[in-house]
């Protein structure tokens, strides 16, 4: 039975040895999945095109078009080449909208999850190095937070801070720091008992130091995981309270507030409904392939 | 088993403190004065308010106001709605179990679909079914669900016509609440045309509030049971000669239940963020409906009320699984 | 006519490296009531073998033989149903760990009364006085106590007797122990043997020993087989085997036993290790580690030569005059 252990066997061992190759092997076991490469795919072109809006859009996202009121995507009976996916209901390019609600979109990713990521991993190495008090108080504190669903807790916020993108992206970053936090806790009180860090610990490594220089770097490919799936949620959450009306506010191009301004419309002119929505799954779902691929690829113990 | 229950209730207890704080905190946070909204807009004399202060005992230091608060909670009062003057404890209990009967159905969906999807993609793993599974799964737990509950909506109420647009039942039938379990009371009513319409005001909502738990339960169970499949004891339960569906129903799902079921534990929480916008949608009368109402009308104590009591539901159910999770699993049995 | 009988049996795993052949061209005798050691290192295939008796490799593994055959039932042209009724019951597999081997979600005496009404061995009313004669035999106290108890609140070595009351519970003919004392204290190890070979003789069953220690064969197999790397390198009745091993690394093997090894100052050892996938030699696959490597072992596959029952894989066999020039 040993026999057909051999092979994971190796491969483990190259993954783990940081080589100058590790960059490479890693690459060759991420684009073994073609999942993953897919997801990258769609994340660089979402990227090419939120930085290239303004070239990219045929129009401007709010500029309305009176004599062109909820104009059919251009396949469909009605539809001009001029507004390739359609207009809305008051006359506004919906592919220019999608374009710049690219932009917001990825912004609101990396805005929520630099804000989680930065502020969890900094509680979670708290926690694990302080233990005691600070550990359980800190925790507790995260418990609390899973307590409530996460969508009710962001609506609190943002019914606390007042609506808006801003206080959006806040209200979700805190409702997602509990991951973070537990995570990065859950990482680095496994390295502190190696006894690698007990060595820097006997020369004379200030705490700072040893949280920061010595464990954290060890800590990271979970971390980068839980990121990359963050950004997939966040984006979701806040399309959801766009959606609700307590995020980006109209005429923001932001999808989810898009999905709201269609209410209206959808049952007569579907694509109102149809593209934005499709623009945030086909994000989320990019960004859960390429994170999937990501924790494959990074973590040798669930590699098939 | 009794003292690991009493000590996961006794750790119960400092949180539900900590949750009644954040929702006492929370009506004290808001933008605007209670007492100001509460008064209305139109001119009230400053020592009129003063008295509408001290009458809600808002002159009281923090804690003082604090300890009230507990001790009304502990009375059972958990404030009244301004807009409608109701009890929220009351207008909770009304709709809540709306909710329930859709949270149960999605679940019931996504548990009987996505188990045995799961199990198939696990034997029959690197097959076409099992990346064609997985794919679906990634692509369920990504949706958006108010775009995909409106476009089922568009597809199968508007053009289509298969099933209602919105409500739980048709205006046609009057059916008195007696659990308030819809399908239940239309059962006992011995109305079969109001069961049905009770029925198909129920599917698209349990479809589109079940789809992201379906896809996390699928995905789940079929890691689970890929784990499991390699065992030991698996190879040993087919060394006695077993039939196939034996070794992967008796010997490994009841195995794989225990990280499954702990996930749709942990789903409840996401489940309501879920049926908030499902109900939304379909106008569906839950608490999640009705607390988006109260954000619209700025009905603050409603809003207060209603998160304390379905946090405090979180907590409970939470515990409800930890104890399944004993019970599935005779290790920690005892 | 041998109760089992196996001729160039073939298992391959296909990998991302190409085909792995875990055992190769493996032949393999065993009569009614016999004792068969069969010894190698791990990765030899000793028990990729018997999982193949048993129907049992995992998938994408193929199993290809010329014959496979117990007592005269071709193994690999059964369909599955009929393969079930004969393995856990004709043919039962004790495993090497018994803490893991048994399902943790189900009594123990459960899982004994899952095999014998899988196999309706005895009415389902007498299901549990069964179990609880079965225990007896194997030594198991209190049996009407420890029926009701989980795999984990029972010690390694109980939990190997369960496993034995399981596989002995439809009365198998052969009855294949795969390292039944490797994961054991090793107290328990003796006590662990001496119950299979006691059992072994009341019930005249066969009993396929698998093992790595040289000493329990010596102790306990009738014949010995040794594997390396997938093939069947030398077999001989035991006494005959340990006074004149025909094969080198049969040889190595012996000298590497602490009893056999006095006068060394050291305990002599075999380097390096059993061939994996990327490093599988050409000719004799021992000849990297062998002691008398020629050209000829680098060049040509030896053959398994020599009289019927005391074959062996080597072109220079020891006790052979040595007529080479090497």
């Amino acid at each position: 039975m040993s026999s057909t252990a051999s092979a994971p066997v190796q491969a483990t061992g190259a993954a783990a040895r940081p080589m100058p190759g590790t960059l490479r092997l890693f690459w060759r076991s991420f684009a073994e999945n073609r999942g993953a490469v897919l997801g990258l795919s769609i994340t660089l072109v979402l990227i090419v095109v939120a930085l290239l809006a303004d070239v990219v859009a045929p129009h401007s996202p709010i500029e309305q078009f009176r004599d062109n009121f909820l104009t059919p995507p251009v396949w469909a009976q009605g539809g001009t080449a001029r507004f390739l996916l359609g207009t809305d209901d008051v006359g506004r390019d919906i592919l220019s909208r999608l374009i710049f609600g690219a932009r917001l979109s990825l912004l609101i990713g990396i805005a929520v999850v630099a804000l989680s990521l930065a502020v969890g991993t900094v509680l979670g190495l708290l926690a694990a190095f302080a233990g005691g008090f600070v550990d359980v108080a800190i925790m507790r504190m995260m418990d609390i937070v899973l307590v409530f669903p996460s969508l009710l807790l962001a609506i609190v916020i943002v019914a606390i801070l007042g609506p808006g993108l801003f206080n959006a992206m806040i209200a979700v970053a805190i409702v997602t720091l509990p991951s973070y936090t537990r995570l990065t806790r859950a990482a680095a009180l496994s390295e502190l008992a190696r006894d690698y860090v007990t060595a820097t610990r006997c020369a004379g490594a200030g705490p700072l130091r040893l949280m920061f220089n010595t464990v954290l770097p060890n800590c990271v490919a979970p971390l980068i995981v839980q990121a990359t799936l963050g950004f997939a949620t966040a984006i979701l959450d806040a399309a959801a309270l766009g959606f609700l009306g307590l995020g980006a506010q109209p005429p923001t191009p932001e999808w989810g507030t898009m999905l709201a301004g269609a209410l209206q419309f959808y049952q007569r002119a579907w694509w109102v409904l149809a593209f934005p929505g499709l623009a945030i799954l086909l994000t989320v779902l990019a960004f859960n392939l390429f994170g999937d691929g990501l924790r494959d690829a990074l973590d040798p113990k669930l590699r098939r | 088993m009794l003292r690991y229950l009493l000590r996961r209730i006794g750790m119960i207890v400092p949180t539900f403190v900590a949750v009644t704080f954040l929702s006492f905190m929370l009506i004290r946070l808001v933008p605007g004065d209670p007492i100001e909204v509460r008064a209305g807009e139109h001119g009230v004399p400053p020592e009129r308010l003063a008295e509408f202060r001290h009458q809600f005992g808002l002159d009281q230091p923090l804690w003082k106001q604090f300890l009230d608060y507990e001790a009304q909670l502990l009375h059972g009062d958990f404030g009244t709605s301004i807009v409608t003057q109701d009890s929220v404890l009351h207008a909770f209990f009304q709709l809540f179990p709306a909710t329930i009967e859709l949270s149960v159905c999605a679940i019931l969906f996504a548990v009987l679909v996505g188990m045995p999807l799961g199990v198939i993609a696990a034997v029959k793993r690197g097959s076409g079914f099992d990346y064609g599974l997985m794919g679906i799964s990634v692509t369920g737990a990504s949706m958006p669900i108010p775009w995909w509950g409106l476009m089922m909506i568009l597809i199968f109420s508007v053009a289509l016509g298969w099933t209602p647009v919105s409500g739980r039942i048709s205006d046609a039938y009057f059916i008195d609440p007696v659990t308030g379990f819809m399908l239940i009371d239309c059962w006992w009513s011995d109305d079969a045309g109001a069961c049905t319409s009770a029925a198909s005001h129920l599917i698209l909502p349990t479809i589109v509030l079940g789809t992201i738990p379906l896809a996390v339960v699928a995905r789940m169970t079929r890691s689970a049971m890929l784990e499991v499949l390699s065992e030991d004891y698996i190879r040993t339960a087919r060394a006695k000669g077993l039939g196939g569906l034996r070794v992967v129903v008796i010997h490994a799902l009841r195995n794989a239940l225990i990280p499954v079921v702990t996930v749709i534990g942990l789903q409840v929480g996401s489940l309501l963020s879920g049926a908030i916008l499902t109900e939304t949608i379909f106008s569906w009368p839950g608490v999640g409906h009705w607390l988006i109402e109260s954000i619209q009308r700025r009905d603050y104590p409603v809003l207060q009320g209603g998160t304390l009591l379905i946090a405090t539901l979180v907590m409970l159910v939470n515990l409800g699984v930890d104890m399944t999770y004993g019970f599935l699993n005779p290790r920690i049995r005892r | 006519m041998p109760l089992l009988e196996i001729r160039n049996l073939s298992v391959e795993f296909p990998t991302a490296r190409g085909v792995f052949r875990a055992v190769d061209g493996l032949e393999m005798t065993l009569d009614a009531g016999e004792i068969l050691g069969v010894v190698g290192e791990s990765g030899s295939g000793k028990s990729v073998t018997m999982l193949a008796v048993m129907g049992l490799i995992p998938y994408p593994g193929r199993v290809r033989a010329d014959v496979m055959r117990f007592d005269g039932t071709d193994l690999l042209g059964l369909s599955p149903r009929q393969r079930r009724s004969l393995v856990g019951k004709d043919i039962a597999m004790v495993f090497q760990e018994p803490m893991t081997s048994l399902n943790p979600c189900y009594t123990v005496g459960w899982q004994i009364g899952e095999s014998l009404r899988a196999h309706n061995a005895v009415p389902k009313s007498a299901v549990r006085d069964r179990v609880i004669e079965l225990f007896r035999q194997v030594g198991i106290p209190a049996p009407e106590t420890r029926l009701r108890a989980f795999p984990h609140q029972l010690s390694g070595g109980m939990n190997q007797r369960v496993m034995i009351a399981m596989a002995i519970s439809c009365n198998p003919r052969l009855l294949i122990a795969d390292e039944p004392t490797t994961a054991l204290d090793v107290t328990i190890q003796k006590q662990i043997l001496d119950l299979l070979i006691s059992l072994q003789r009341e019930r005249g069953m066969a009993l396929a020993l698998i093992t790595h220690d040289m000493g329990v064969v010596a102790e306990t197999a009738h014949r010995v087989q040794v594997m390396y790397a997938g093939q069947m390198v030398e077999e001989q009745r035991t006494d005959a085997l340990f006074a004149a091993p025909r094969h080198p690394y049969t040889a190595a093997l012996l000298d590497a036993l602490p009893e056999r090894a006095v006068g060394h100052a050291r305990l002599p050892t075999i380097p390096g290790t059993v061939p994996g996938i990327d490093d599988r030699p050409a000719g004799c696959l021992f000849n990297p580690r062998c002691r008398f490597t020629t050209e000829r072992c680098v060049a040509e596959p030896p053959p398994l030569a020599g009289p019927a029952g005391a074959r062996a894989r080597c072109h220079y066999p020891l006790d052979a005059p040595v007529a080479v020039t090497a």
